[in-house]
């Protein structure tokens, strides 16, 4: 199947602006940035540029299958579906991601899941990240 | 405002008791917005009258605003304290990531009391604070190791902003500034000289909270269509493109340009040492400001060989801009790129201010043409425009202070020509250096009485350039400049970067404060401006500050603007205007 998903087009090109970041936290009408998705530092300061860490929306992704609840669930095409309700806060699918894109809202003590809505493409003004098709198998 | 905003939080720390506490100041924040106007609030209530700079009786404030971590470029943070180069008001303003971080920590404003005995550095994470031996970082060659320890050692990475000083600083200079991120500076009069006095090597802020706001889709619609008029702006294009730095070319060629220690307003190097020619030479990486999608910041990458080895090479990230381009390239008549940028990181690796130094280093130049000093002061250097060599030994020498004459350097060019002559040309204003602006009246009036003597307190020098060709009625512009630093009152309060004044005009500063939850006409925000202002104002007249004994150096009515030449009645004129006006608001 098609799909459209979150991806870092190129890194390089990233400015440290943050305004993805706060983008992200705008989906819930809020400012700062507790609650988003999105992750920008640098490398090992300014000049040496920046990391961008998203959700890589994973076909067979490994937050789910820590998750001891089923509070995280894999969805067709990629990327992981959240059921707060289920969700114990354990902190398995934080430490499962290899990249550190389950982020953290330490207010509820739950992860932020990325849901690939792309808003935050919308913000980026230097072509850092975009919303990309790719053909998956499904799961 | 809304009333769960955290911006009404206010840090006070005692760096001599090492304790700290947090007050709940909303009414300052509800009459005065934050930034500029609550620091001055905070800086009257905290510097006692007569306070001296370098004792622990200074204190030193940082204030964010409304709008950071809510809206684009609202990313400066306001330091104000006593300034120990002018003896008066210090306010001094950074971007970097200082503001978010401070507005993440949960905080509006952050009060630093007292003087340790021994180096400290202190680190802020969110509500707790945490005093840091700093003897090991004291006395590190370059500014920029002691950010690399401290990245090391501390929480909060991508979230936090690592203020610190370099020998300039801990040694006093008078115009030590303060780095932050490396590449952005409180630049301006000396606020590195009194973290050296508190025996503050650095201080580090980090947080992450969500900001809440009352009407969620209006916050939402507005956010989204200042974004995009900020990205689409063309004024917004040019800072992106060349920077600052853009101003060089347009400013030599209308004769604006200070060169060697403003004998002359053309350089005719001015093309070597370009916004145009470094781009496309030594253009490394842009970068932004926490929350700003601009990205005026220009890092230069110098790739040098080492002497004693083949193929081996450094390179090393140089950030520069316009000012610098002024004060450390043509004010020292450097001819070429490589040669400027080498001279622009000895000052980041010490810690000085950029402006101060260049116009410090020029006089020491014309004051060794003219015989005023010789090699026994210099300790043999001898000064000649260009040499740049020559300046960076000598900006080491200025840090060190090992004799009287280095030690008149590292106190300023008003202090060093009071002591050795050569006032004429000793290009200070209020006694801060003068920026690199020689654009006719407006723009020295500006550094004459704005209250922080700085270019951007009333943007004089744009003033003169728009009035090129035009009707340039003095009178009337001497009011249009102070309405201006009003209005500029209410952007420093929210914070907004002044690049982005043509986007945050009064109506949509007021229309963007409404879904925060505050409730806030043009008109009121222009009375807020005005009464911010003659607070500096109370502050500076309460410190001495004399507007009948100003001091304007000889040498800019010698060299002639892109208006022609100055008549110094004429500021006479002005003075008096500006006067009444100022009388009329107190």
């Amino acid at each position: 199947m098609l799909t459209k998903k979150l991806d870092i087009i190129d890194a390089d090109r990233c400015v440290g602006c943050l305004s993805c970041v706060f983008a992200c936290a705008r989906r819930y009408g809020e400012g700062g940035y507790d609650r988003s998705a999105i992750a920008v530092r640098s490398v090992a300061g300014v000049e040496k540029g920046f990391v961008v860490i998203v959700c890589r929306a994973c076909t067979d992704p490994p937050c789910a299958k820590v998750c001891p609840t089923n509070a995280l669930v894999a969805k067709k095409g990629g990327g992981v579906f959240l059921n707060p309700n289920k969700c114990i806060g354990c902190g398995f699918c934080r430490n499962a991601c290899p990249i550190g894109a389950v982020m953290w809202d330490e207010a509820a003590n739950k992860p932020i899941i990325c849901v690939q809505c792309g808003y935050c493409v919308d913000f980026c003004p230097h072509d850092v990240i975009g919303i990309v098709e790719r053909q998956t198998e499904g799961v | 405002m809304h009333p769960n905003d955290p911006l009404y939080r206010v840090l006070y720390i005692d760096l001599t008791k090492k304790i700290y506490w947090i007050e709940d100041r909303r009414e300052l924040f509800e009459n005065y917005l934050g930034g500029a106007g609550v620091a001055i609030n905070l800086l009257k209530e905290e510097c006692p009258r007569g306070a001296d700079p370098l004792r622990p009786e200074n204190p030193i404030v940082f204030a964010v605003g409304p709008f950071t971590g809510l809206y684009p470029i609202a990313s400066k943070t306001v330091a104000m304290f006593k300034s120990p180069l002018t003896g008066n008001l210090g306010e001094s303003h950074a971007g970097g990531r200082s503001a978010i971080a401070i507005r993440m920590a949960g905080y509006g404003a952050i009060v630093i009391k007292g003087a340790s005995k021994h180096p400290v550095y202190v680190a802020v994470h969110g509500d707790k604070v945490f005093f840091r031996d700093a003897r090991a970082l004291w006395g590190i060659k370059s500014s920029i190791t002691v950010a690399r320890i401290i990245r090391e050692k501390e929480p909060g990475a991508g979230q936090r902003a690592i203020m610190r000083i370099g020998r300039a600083g801990e040694n006093l200079v008078k115009y030590a500034c303060v780095v932050t991120e490396t590449y952005r500076h409180f630049g301006r009069l000396g606020l590195g000289a009194v973290f050296g006095s508190k025996k503050l090597k650095a201080f580090v802020v980090s947080g992450k909270r969500s900001l809440p706001v009352l009407d969620k889709r209006r916050y939402r619609e507005i956010y989204k269509e200042l974004f995009d008029t900020m990205v689409k702006s063309p004024l917004m294009k040019k800072y992106h493109d060349l920077g600052t730095a853009a101003n060089v070319i347009p400013l030599n060629k209308i004769g604006a340009l200070p060169t060697k220690n403003l004998k002359e307003s053309k350089f005719e190097n001015a093309d070597k040492i370009s916004g145009e020619y470094l781009a496309e030479k030594y253009l490394g990486r842009r970068l932004a400001c926490a929350h700003c999608p601009v990205a005026c910041i220009h890092l230069a990458a110098l790739r040098e060989p080492y002497e004693t080895e083949p193929y081996f090479y450094k390179t090393t990230f140089i950030s520069y801009d316009y000012e610098l381009i002024y004060s450390l390239g043509s004010m020292l008549g450097i001819r070429n790129a490589e040669d400027m940028l080498k001279v622009l990181d000895e000052v980041e690796v010490l810690g000085l201010d950029g402006i101060s130094s260049g116009v410090v280093l020029a006089w020491a130049t014309e004051a060794y043409e003219k015989g005023i000093i010789n090699e026994n002061d210099t300790l043999g250097l001898r000064f000649k425009w260009g040499d740049y060599e020559t300046y960076i030994k000598a900006l080491r020498y200025i840090v060190e202070q090992p004799n009287e004459f280095y030690k008149a350097l590292a106190n300023g060019v008003d202090y060093a020509a009071s002591k050795y002559g050569g006032e004429k040309f000793a290009l200070a204003f209020g006694k801060n250096e003068m920026p690199g602006y020689h654009t006719g009246y407006l723009g020295y009036f500006g550094f004459l009485v704005g209250s922080r003597h700085s270019h951007l307190d009333m943007g004089g020098y744009s003033i003169d350039q728009k009035a090129l060709g035009k009707e340039y009625n003095l009178d009337e512009l001497v009011v249009k400049a102070l309405r201006e630093e009003e209005w500029r009152q209410i952007l420093s309060s929210l914070v907004v970067c002044f690049f982005a004044r043509g986007i945050y005009k009064p109506e949509i500063v007021a229309k963007a404060l409404e879904p925060l939850g505050w409730n806030l006409t043009p008109e009121d925000l222009g009375k807020i401006g005005a009464k911010i202002h003659r607070l500096k104002y109370e502050f500076k007249f309460r410190e001495g500050f004399d507007l009948d004994s100003l001091r304007l150096p000889h040498r800019i009515f010698e060299t002639p603007t892109p208006h022609g030449y100055l008549d110094e009645y004429k500021f006479k004129e002005m003075i008096e205007k500006f006067k009444l006006l100022i009388q009329k608001q107190i």
